[in-house]
């Protein structure tokens, strides 16, 4: 018999959720930007801009936090004997749902864990995301309960489970190589900020150190903040939630101690004031994640334990983002982007499209 | 009478919404559950548990998990 994983009791996953609040909180104090300790997709968008996918220049850097979410879980995975190799399931619809995930996620401003820690610095506007990402996941779980079904994965070679991982020791090979030079916009093939959110990173080592440990106890205690919702919604089972909570909670008093929680709609960073786009990006976004199965944080610890729809998924917000900088659907502290309206509302039809069409019982 | 469930290949929230089906068919009050992912028999053994039911037994071979569950 194999040790209890201790992080999968509720302690467990109550200690992941306040370690990942008191750390996404301090981050934020020592570089990140407000309200953006971590956020999964603002993170993964600033990896496209800084490889030049897209060319907002604002939002340039490679996020050594996502390379630890995936090397942290990587290396979980391999000293518990979980790392299971598998691919197969649908990628290509994982890649569509992984775009639009990021698109809507951008026309909120964040994913839901930035949600979560913008609600935790007194920003108001975090309400109106956290609803839409709640009333997205139960439409989710109304597909879910009609047999919504992206397939079986099949049990594959490992190198294919070392796809992501290997990308993203690639990600930190290329910012040893080449480092932020001071007032500079490019060192050798990587683009930087000079100013704007991709200009505030906390140092190099403690971004990939915490980055490490999320993903390792994440991995081990199955953390996600999309199933938190959505096993509430559907088994009324509050696991997943507890984590969840205990993040909000602890980044909350963390943000109180440190002189960072600000309560208010107007002026908080990196947010806008636009109610109606910030609940219909984030219906985009839940929908998109409860379809894949998976928030855009347990999707990279999902790849990091060899899953490799996961990792199709993440190249899809990867690509994604670079789709919503250069058609202009990311919006911005001013507002939406001028197509971001009518990007939410094509996603939202591909969603369901895809949620109505993908519905083939996998009996036994 | 006894069920069986395959739900290997599917992640979660599958394996639990089977298992969950199963149970609230009232068919059975004996499943055995086949899953591939330990995240999967963590799942399914909470579900299980949080409708009354015990499991009884989880044996492991091959990286596949069979998790048999018996109405307590």
């Amino acid at each position: 018999m194999r040790l209890k994983n201790v992080f999968a009791t509720r302690w467990g996953i109550i200690g992941v959720g306040l370690f990942i609040g008191v750390f996404a909180s301090l981050l934020q104090k020592w570089g990140n930007p407000g309200n953006m300790g971590i956020c999964v997709a603002c993170f993964e968008r600033d990896i496209a801009g800084a490889l030049g996918l897209h060319r907002a220049g604002v939002v340039q850097y490679i996020r050594p936090e996502i390379i630890g979410f995936v090397i942290g879980s990587l290396i979980a995975a391999y000293l518990f004997k979980e790392f299971r190799p598998r691919l197969g399931s649908a990628p290509i619809v994982r890649f569509v749902l992984g775009a639009f995930a990021m698109i809507g996620a951008l026309v909120f401003l964040g994913c839901p864990w930035r949600a979560a820690l913008r609600l935790a610095g007194g920003d108001g506007n975090a309400i109106l995301g956290l609803l839409g990402l709640i009333f997205g996941i139960w439409i989710g779980t109304l597909f879910l309960k009609k047999g919504y079904n992206l397939g079986r994965t099949q049990a594959t070679h490992a190198a294919a489970g070392w796809m992501l991982p290997l990308i993203m020791f690639g990600f930190l090979a290329l910012l040893i190589a080449f480092p932020q030079i001071e007032g500079q916009n490019r060192s050798g093939v990587l683009f930087y900020s000079l100013k704007g959110p991709g200009f505030m990173h906390a140092p190099l080592l403690i971004s990939l150190g915490i980055g490490l440990a999320v993903g390792f106890l994440a991995q081990r205690s199955r953390f996600c903040t999309m199933g938190a919702i959505r096993d509430f919604v559907l088994f009324r089972q509050t696991h997943l939630l507890m984590g969840f909570i205990a993040l909000v909670a602890a980044a909350f008093v963390t943000n109180l101690i440190v002189g960072q929680f600000h309560p208010g709609f107007k002026g908080q960073p990196i947010a806008h004031t636009m109610h109606v786009w910030n609940f219909a990006g984030m219906v985009l976004a839940g929908l998109a994640f409860a379809l894949a199965g998976g928030c855009p944080g347990r999707q990279l610890f999902l790849a990091g334990e060899g899953d490799g729809d996961a990792a199709v998924f993440v190249m899809g917000m990867i690509v994604g983002a670079g789709f919503a900088h250069n058609f202009g659907l990311a919006s911005s502290p001013k507002g939406v982007g001028p197509y971001g309206i009518e990007a939410v509302i094509i996603g939202l039809i591909v969603c369901l499209f895809i949620g109505f069409t993908m519905r083939k019982r996998s009996k036994t | 009478m006894s069920a069986k469930i395959d739900a290997r290949g599917l992640s979660c929230p599958q394996p639990v919404l089977m298992t969950l089906d199963e149970i609230k068919a009232g068919k059975t009050s004996e499943i055995e559950i086949i899953v591939d992912t330990e995240t999967s028999k963590e799942n399914v053994s909470r579900a299980a548990t949080s409708q009354g039911w015990k499991v009884t037994d989880v044996s492991e071979e091959d990286n596949e998990y069979a998790i048999s569950i018996k109405k307590d």
